[in-house]
């Protein structure tokens, strides 16, 4: 069944991305979302400090991501609160 | 008791203190951490702003109530951070812990804010001469995280 998974861009990649979130066609693996958010934002994504949340959870081996229709996968970078 | 928020408008701790305090009957300490946006050393700091991941943030923080209840002897906690924009001054963080004894509830504050600094689900930039920079943990708050595993 056709239908799309969102990308959830985060902190500092959501500058990068120059939108919060986008909208590309399902199912989404690895080498998808690679090809999907572009050569700058995926070189960041390849780094260690990036995670990835697919459906809410964060995702131990982001390579292994396989997102389905209507789904959301967020790019996390380092976080800071307090 | 537990009270664990996400506000997206000025708080004004000691107006959750009070009740916290009363919703733990026989307590023998509270011990309460507020963090608040600083001025900061060269440009001020116009304003601070605080983003989140709704289907992680909060969540998140129950998962750190729950390692806190599991790893010190409490009665209760309080965890309340801020999202949105903020002002210089205004309250960030309020996190506030009863306990029997005063050493669990200082050091479940102590823990929690280590946490919420540098492995809770926040993004923070902050506005100087009205160019906005996000900010990173320092290698001092990774340090103060690692000293719990």
């Amino acid at each position: 069944m056709a239908g799309e998974v969102t990308i959830v861009f985060l902190g500092p990649l959501r500058d990068l991305a120059g939108e919060p979130s986008r909208l590309v066609p399902a199912p989404l693996d690895w080498a998808g979302l690679l090809t999907a958010i572009g050569p700058q934002i995926a070189g960041q994504l390849r780094e260690p400090r990036i995670n990835v949340a697919c459906a809410g959870r964060v995702l131990a081996d982001k390579t292994a991501l396989l997102a389905k229709a209507g789904e959301e996968v967020a790019l996390l970078p380092p976080v800071s609160g307090g | 008791m537990r009270d664990i928020r996400l506000l997206d408008r000025m708080f004004i701790p000691g107006t959750l203190i009070g009740p916290f305090t009363q919703a733990n009957p026989g307590l023998g300490g509270v011990c309460t951490f507020v963090g608040e946006v600083r001025h900061g050393e060269g440009e001020p700091v116009e304003s601070l702003e605080l983003t989140h991941y709704e289907p992680l943030t909060l969540p998140g923080m129950h998962d750190l109530a729950d390692r806190a209840f599991a790893r010190f002897d409490l009665m209760g906690l309080l965890m309340v951070h801020r999202i949105g924009e903020l002002r210089t001054g205004e309250p960030i963080v309020c996190v506030s812990a009863a306990a029997r004894h005063r050493r669990p509830a200082i050091e479940a504050v102590d823990f929690c804010m280590d946490h919420l600094k540098s492995a809770a689900w926040f993004w923070k930039r902050e506005r100087r001469g009205g160019q906005w920079r996000w900010i990173e943990p320092r290698e001092e708050d990774y340090r103060d995280l690692a000293r719990w595993r």
